[in-house]
């Protein structure tokens, strides 16, 4: 008998615990009122500046103001040495704990001064002098000077250097595809670099490189401690040391990297926050659910689906960044049927890029016509898109001899991308388009290493894919992608023209850049023109944060400073 | 005893062998190789090449293998491609993580299902008996992710009372010494950090702890069940003892043996398949660990990944045997 009255507390207890639970409401949370100042305005960077100046710039009682920071990501940083990493997770992190000699503008590529607070360029463009801002310290104490930017310089392009690692697995893959390769290639452009004085330091090239100082601000080359290096060896990627405005404190794999604030950043007042914590939140949607119950304050990747209810609910941001990629469906230039220009023309017509724009991004994406997205320098306006048409396409297979239908594979990518959040349903909207102008395409799938693998090697015939900028210089996809040098590398249509080539070989060379983006436009006719690949949408990536995280600005290239970053109470 | 352990040790070498060499082979039939995924789909021909060259991947398959055993062997249990740290030194977090969530989904499935199904087989075809039951089978058959996400959703986003996701509150992270957060926050003497910790436990526990309480409860009635129906029962009742002590003290050490299985069995599984429930909850364990490797064809990781899980395992069963023995004298090896 007792026992049947204990069940039936437990009972009891339970059921109002399920009610209780039932009728608390949403916005039970007292702080999700308090941010009502931001609104939902996309891009509200350069709001409650004003506020934060004020500030006090006392020394340690001002800590208890900055507050802390939780960034949350989809997945873990590689590497906390950016020279050896192409990973974007990797420099999201190393962007806060080094800086390189130049830096982007905070919402473009556009270059500005980093540790090097001005710089020359000799006529002949072969001479980079820089000129590097004094009294900085690196986090380890020891001075920032010429001489440690030409130890990093050397680590990364002479395999035999000291602290290249080579040994221990250290590959420095960026560096070899933005200078074209090491020391002692061939293609290999920075011929010496000469140290003038302590803050003063000559890039001699071999060739002119017209992005070269694109290349500076990345965040790839960013510059260690030699101290660091000769004192970490080969741990130096789980124990970054440099100039930027956060040190690293410590590092739990797949859980969470600590950053605390510079006191001696060379940037009076900043940064703003004490701490930044980026975590590891791999679902989507727990990721959401974190964001809301306020345990962190920005996360990365949000589905584009989720952008409506975000952009109504009080207490959250939505950010997107600029567009810096394309997603395509590609064409094997050189295998018939799709060697004849008809054939790759006419399926650019059939394919509807405003419906897999719609369907897919909801909305945070535009309809691409060049290989490049549109903020880029030497962007073509005038190029003419390739509006969906069936009937011009259907016309251009009977002028290329198929009014009775062709069949085709078309390989599809595995993984989401930013550029294709689902490369399936893609796939199925091209085969349909495909279908109504008398195509029959079949899908290929393949796993992801095997199907980058593949595509390389030309066993494709169509297939989709993607570019993300990384430099935010022109060459970098345009060359990288329809470079007829390329070819069976990042080259995967096969595209061999020699005047494109002739064009992208001269704006690499040029150093005025008004001239390259002369160069760059007539290639992105000839481009078009020859139709290699349907180009298809540029993507805007979304993001959310709380409203209390204010004077962020999301850059394309997914890694932002958050030096200027504040929390509002 | 002990040379029943001792036997059962040295035994372990001929599945652990055989373990790696499942695994290699396994991992090296994966299609695509760890340079082209690291590298992503911007890498150059060159760049690949390099990467490749430099993990030692242009090898043999046999030197590989010849190589990761001499290794072995030598106590090194390799170093990752992707972080280049060793995975001797790098898997402990990750065991520990693993380790501290698989105690408390255990405590719960067991404390919940042994005296769910207790009761059960007390009060057999009583409501709760059906209650209970439908609860177990439900348990058994709901999906985790879901589970968990509705876990998250009720009682981090509505109601605010638990954390969503980690092992410890972001802002205010603490210096791990044993990696196992509770006890690092009693180290520590910080008792309120040991709330925190505990917090995150709940929910993560209780959604990875759910499908074994399931199994436990019913395991646990029907073995419950046939042990009430024996003679010494009917003895000891006819004695006079009352129901409670009948059911505790007496039939219950029979009644645990096959139960005890199923728990050992399940603890293995956690231990090594909780990789629905760490990524949902962002918890840092093993199954997230040999998960993530896989997708960077991290070779080394995935081995002595597998390989650790396998011998979690095996010594897990082997204390399962030695526990029988504690509770069942008649039980010779």
């Amino acid at each position: 008998m007792k026992w049947k009255v204990s069940i039936f507390m437990a009972f009891m207890l339970s059921i109002v615990l399920v009610l209780a639970a039932c009728s608390g409401d949403g916005s039970a949370d007292p702080e999700a009122t308090e941010g009502d100042d931001g609104g939902t305005e996309e891009n509200a960077g350069e709001e409650g500046e004003a506020e934060s100046e004020g500030s006090s710039e006392g020394e340690g009682e001002a800590a208890e103001e900055g507050g802390v920071l939780v960034f949350a990501r989809g997945g873990d940083s590689e590497s906390l040495d950016p020279g050896s990493t192409t990973d974007g997770e990797s420099s999201r992190v190393t962007r806060q704990i080094l800086e390189s000699l130049l830096d982007f503008e905070k919402d473009s590529f556009e270059i500005r001064p980093g540790l090097a607070h001005d710089w020359e360029v000799s006529d002949d463009g072969l001479s980079y002098t820089f000129y590097l801002e004094e009294g900085v310290t690196f986090h380890d104490g020891t001075p920032f000077n010429a001489e440690a930017v030409k130890t990093n310089f050397e680590r990364w392009s002479d395999p035999e250097h000291e602290y290249a690692f080579t040994d221990d697995g250290y590959v420095y893959a960026m560096y070899g595809t933005m200078f074209g390769g090491y020391k002692g290639d061939e293609g290999h452009v920075i011929e010496s670099i000469n140290v003038v004085n302590d803050h003063e330091i000559e890039f001699v090239l071999s060739q002119p490189l017209g992005f070269f100082l694109q290349n500076m601000a990345m965040s790839y080359f960013a510059i260690t401690s030699p101290a660091a290096l000769e004192e970490h060896g080969a741990a130096i990627n789980e124990n970054p040391v440099g100039t930027g405005p956060f040190k690293f404190v410590s590092w739990t794999k797949d859980d969470s990297i600590v950053l605390e604030k510079f006191e001696d950043y060379r940037v009076d007042g900043l940064p703003k926050l004490d701490e930044v914590v980026f975590e590891v939140i791999p679902d989507n949607a727990a990721r959401l659910i974190a964001l809301r119950s306020g345990d962190i304050d920005i996360m990365d990747g949000l589905n584009p689906d989720d952008a409506a209810v975000v952009e109504q609910e009080e207490g959250l941001k939505l950010y997107t960044r600029a567009e810096n990629n394309f997603g395509y469906v590609g064409f094997h230039t050189q295998k018939p049927p799709l060697d004849q220009v008809e054939v790759r023309q006419a399926i650019n017509y059939a394919i509807d890029k405003q419906a897999i724009a719609d369907a897919l991004y909801a909305g945070y994406a535009t309809v691409a016509k060049n290989p490049l997205p549109p903020s880029y320098m030497g962007y073509n306006e005038d190029t003419e898109a390739y509006e969906y048409n069936p009937e011009r396409a259907q016309e251009l297979l009977a002028e290329a001899g198929y009014e009775d239908g062709l069949e085709i594979d078309l390989w599809t990518m595995p993984v989401a991308r930013p550029y294709m959040p689902d490369p399936e349903t893609v796939a199925q909207i091209v085969k349909n388009n495909l279908a109504d102008v008398g195509i029959t395409a079949t899908i290929v799938r393949h796993e992801w290493a095997p199907y980058l693998e593949k595509t390389m090697q030309g066993e494709h015939e169509m297939f989709i894919l993607g570019w993300s900028g990384t430099n935010g210089d022109p060459d970098y996809f345009l060359s990288s992608l329809l470079h007829g040098s390329n070819v069976g590398s990042s080259n995967r249509t096969f595209y061999e023209n020699e005047e494109v080539d002739e064009l992208l070989d001269q704006a690499k060379r040029a150093v005025d850049q008004e001239e390259r983006a002369e160069l760059y436009k007539e290639a992105q006719a000839l481009i078009s023109e020859d139709s290699p690949m349907a180009t298809l949408v540029h993507s805007r990536p979304v993001l959310a944060t709380s409203s209390d995280v204010l004077n962020y600005v999301p850059h394309p290239s997914t890694s932002e400073s958050l030096a200027e970053v504040e929390l509002a109470n | 005893m002990f040379s029943y352990v001792m036997r059962r040790l040295v035994m372990l070498i001929p599945v652990l062998v055989g373990m790696t060499l499942i695994t290699f082979s396994i991992v090296h039939l994966i299609p695509g190789n760890p340079a082209q995924v690291m590298l992503g789909e911007t890498a150059t021909a060159e760049a690949i090449a390099d990467l490749e060259e430099s993990m030692g991947l242009n090898e043999p398959y046999l030197v590989q293998y010849g190589l990761y055993i001499s290794d072995l062997l030598q106590g090194d249990l390799g170093t990752s491609l992707r972080s280049k740290a060793e995975i001797s030194q790098e898997i402990w977090p990750y065991i520990a993580a693993t380790f501290e969530l698989t105690v408390f989904a255990m405590l719960f499935a067991i404390f919940i299902g042994v005296n769910a199904g207790i009761i059960s087989a007390w009060k057999q075809n009583s409501w709760f008996d059906f209650l209970a039951m439908l609860f177990a089978l439900v348990g058994v058959s709901m999906p985790v992710f879901w589970l968990a996400l509705m876990e998250q959703w009720v009682f981090a986003q509505e109601l605010g009372w638990l954390p969503a996701y980690g092992r410890e509150n972001s802002r205010d992270p603490m210096a791990p010494i044993t990696h196992f957060y509770v006890l690092d926050s009693l180290i520590h003497l910080d008792f309120a950090r040991t709330w925190v910790t505990l917090k995150h436990l709940i929910l993560p526990s209780i959604a990875l702890g759910t499908i074994p309480m399931a199994i436990i409860a019913r395991m646990t009635r029907s073995s419950m069940l046939e042990v009430m129906k024996s003679d010494y029962v009917r003895t000891v009742r006819a004695k006079g003892s009352g129901t409670f002590l009948v059911i505790y003290k007496h039939a219950l050490k029979n009644a645990m043996i096959p139960v005890l299985t199923v728990i050992g069995l399940q603890t293995g599984v956690l231990l090594g398949g909780a990789i629905l429930t760490e990524t949902i909850f962002s918890w840092p364990g093993l199954g997230r660990y040999v998960y993530e490797a896989i997708n960077y064809r991290d070779y080394p990781v995935i081995q002595s990944g597998i390989l650790v899980i396998a011998f979690i395992f095996v010594i897990i069963n082997l204390v399962v045997d030695v526990l029988y023995k504690l509770i069942d004298p008649r039980i010779k090896y």
